[in-house]
């Protein structure tokens, strides 16, 4: 309890309460574009928040993060685009009702759900919290080693149909990382003589390149297009409340976004599916799942809003980072010299209550927000396409070139951003290369130190959550080629899948 | 047709058009890096063990990464072709200009500060997009200013002061311009 409230008190300054307006706000604006995600704006903004305090910077990203998706379900619902990727299942119950004229009810469920999800996996972790900072002391060098290994093992497992790429793209997300001057033996690696090599590719330099560069390329190069919508009319605090009709569902679904979001390289779209289905399968009217089902659109929401706070879980008390968005607040802790890992749950758990009581407080300013803003922001995504290309290209700019002012940054952000767009156009992931530059970073350090005790392999996995995280490697492994085998004997056409439902890649 | 059939849908993805072309390219990438292993890195002889060679992350990851590319791009192979190959890698090729006007920009900064270059830039690059009229020239310079006064005015982002304002006569509005935009 002591922690919890000087975790309260951290909190009770003004400038964090404005990074915490302004994160929320322009989370949901940023969301409900379609075109730029979280990653675009968290990408842009990461440099910025550096000359901050590691606490208001952190608040004004995570509150991008969980309230991006509040704004991604307006899109989506209306105009069946998704405002975020993660938005995507909504658009399979939420388009059909407002195409049945019932609008005001989907966003009304739709925020709702949002919000209990929200509410229900904080405060899941804040209950949770002590029992984490008991357990997470048990990570060693190895076990960390281990988590980061199974992380991108995840993450190349959960690219079905394109494994192989997603492969080959973590691998070399893990080579970018081990170029320049190594720090142990201080020798070159991989600078072909090129001084500007020799520091090495920053992890920023990338990323702001395969999020933020690429997404403008992508807008600059397609075709024009200003989606049409429509007003909103009628009390959306009633049509909020309705959500309270299907708690049962909006639990379940905060439930899986909590177990799903705890599990690096898995997230929202595993946490979307089990809510769905668990609705589904519990259902008195299972057939109207797909086609405008109430409850089909809380499980979607609800589940996707509790990840943004159990992802957090992996990154605070072990330091690795599950995805792309938690990879790029890595970066602020390095920055500011906070190692996440094992001891910031120990020493400093008033300020990981600090980061969820954020959480709980952009929740309600979201929710507030909300309930006047839809129309508002009905005209904020109605701008031009390219236009919106060449705002990001001009705020990718502050992001790469304030880093070191270096010509040479921004033209290797700008070769990342045309890799960026071809990978898209290929329908192929960006996440494994910036995992893989994070977490590649990560096994080089912590094997190193864990071997100095490991004199037989065994040794590697005597300790029993090293043998359980080992054990799960396998297992997924093993798993997954048996799915792969029982898919290809049970030989289902092509044109029996919804291709598009993944479209993480175009955002 | 349900739209989710299996658990495997949600993650699964499907080939495009120049799906050979990246295939090809990128393995040829990872196969260069592989081969230059052995002159790009040190082998360390002095009690160092395998794990903490210099080269073990590079071999590891360029061997995983020579690898899958070669997997993928079997499965290129063994695929049926997609038409639309060429127009694919023009889309690819577009996508330059845009990475010109932004290194243009990028190099411009330097010279006239800051303010002007971003004005500069979202107003020349919004007319070439097809944004010619008096109001979309306004919304194009007013959304520069504002970044630039955001950004560097307020927020202080590292943005050196352009060379440009060297020329204005010493004194308060100089230095104001230098800190400020």
């Amino acid at each position: 309890m002591d922690a919890f409230l000087s975790g309260l008190d951290l909190l009770a300054r003004l400038d964090v309460a404005f990074a915490l307006l302004i994160g929320s706000i322009g989370g949901v604006i940023i969301g409900a574009i379609p075109g730029v995600g979280p990653a675009v704006a968290i990408a842009i903004l990461l440099p910025a928040t550096f000359s901050l305090d590691p606490l208001v910077g952190l608040t004004m990203l995570l509150g991008i993060y969980g309230s991006s998706m509040f704004g991604g379900a307006l899109p989506a619902i209306l105009i069946n685009t998704p405002g975020t990727a993660v938005n995507a299942l909504t658009t399979y119950d939420g388009h059909p009702m407002t195409k049945r004229g019932e609008a005001l009810r989907a966003l009304g469920l739709a925020y709702g759900a949002s919000f209990m999800g929200g509410i229900l996996s904080i405060v899941a972790l804040i209950l949770f919290a002590p029992l984490l900072a008991k357990i997470a002391p048990m990570f060693g060098s190895r076990e960390i080693f281990l988590a980061a290994l199974l992380g991108l093992v995840l993450v190349v497992l959960a690219h079905r149909g394109q494994t192989f790429a997603a492969g080959m793209l973590a691998a070399f997300g893990v080579f970018l990382q081990t170029v320049g001057l190594e720090p142990v033996k201080y020798t070159q690696r991989f600078t072909f003589g090129q001084e500007w090599l020799a520091s090495g590719v920053n992890l920023i330099v990338v990323v702001l390149g395969l999020f933020a560069l690429s997404q403008a390329f992508v807008l600059l190069t397609d075709p024009e297009s200003a989606p049409d919508t429509q007003r909103i009319k009628g009390s959306m605090g009633r049509a909020m409340r309705e959500v309270f009709r299907h708690k049962r569902i909006a639990a379940a679904g905060s439930g899986f976004g909590v177990l799903m979001g705890m599990i690096p390289g898995v997230g929202e779209f595993t946490a979307q599916f089990l809510s769905y289905t668990y609705a589904q399968k519990t259902s008195k009217d299972p057939d109207a799942f797909g086609n405008g089902s109430p409850e089909g659109l809380v499980a979607s929401e609800s589940a996707n809003n509790a990840v943004p706070a159990a992802a957090m879980i992996p990154l605070l008390a072990l330091g690795i980072p599950g995805e792309a968005l938690t990879a790029m607040m890595l970066s602020v802790f390095y920055v500011h010299n906070v190692i996440p890992g094992p001891g910031l749950f120990q020493n400093q758990l008033d300020f990981v209550y600090a980061l969820y009581i954020a959480m709980i407080a952009l929740n309600v300013i979201v929710v507030v927000f909300m309930l006047f803003a839809s129309n508002w922001l009905m005209k904020i995504i109605r701008v031009p396409t390219r236009f919106l290309g060449v705002t990001i290209l001009t705020l990718s700019f502050v992001g790469v070139y304030s880093l070191r002012n270096s010509i040479t940054d921004c033209a290797i952000a700008a070769g990342f951003g045309v890799f960026g767009l071809i990978l898209k156009r290929q329908n192929l992931p960006v996440v494994p290369i910036v995992l893989g530059m994070v977490l590649g970073g990560i096994m080089e350090v912590k094997l190193r130190s864990a071997m100095a005790r490991v004199k037989t392999p065994l040794d590697f996995v005597d300790r029993p959550i090293a043998a359980m995280l080992a054990l799960a490697i396998v297992a997924l492994i093993v798993l997954h080629v048996r799915g792969v085998i029982r898919e290809h004997r049970n030989n289902l056409p092509e044109d029996a899948h919804d291709h598009d439902i993944h479209d993480s890649q175009t955002r | 047709m349900r739209r989710l059939q299996t658990f495997q849908d949600l993650f699964k993805r499907y080939r495009r058009p120049g799906d050979m072309v990246f295939a090809l390219a990128f393995f040829a990438f990872a196969l260069f890096l592989l081969l230059n292993l052995p002159f790009q890195t040190t082998w360390v002889e002095k009690r160092t063990a395998l794990f903490a060679q210099p080269a073990f992350w590079p071999a590891i990851s360029l061997g995983l990464m020579t690898l899958f590319a070669a997997l993928h791009l079997a499965g290129a192979v063994v695929s049926q072709r997609i038409p639309g190959r060429l127009a694919e890698a023009l889309y690819w090729a577009r996508s330059l200009e845009y990475a010109g006007w932004f290194m243009a920009y990028v190099l411009l900064v330097p010279w006239i500060g800051y303010l002007l270059a971003t004005i500069a830039f979202c107003c020349v690059l919004a007319f070439r997009l097809g944004y010619r009229s008096a109001r979309w020239m306004g919304v194009a310079a007013v959304f520069a200013i504002a970044t630039v006064v955001i950004f560097k005015g307020l927020l202080q982002v590292k943005i050196p002061a352009g060379e440009i304002y060297g020329l204005l006569p010493p004194g308060a509005f100089r230095s104001f311009m230098m800190t400020y935009l």
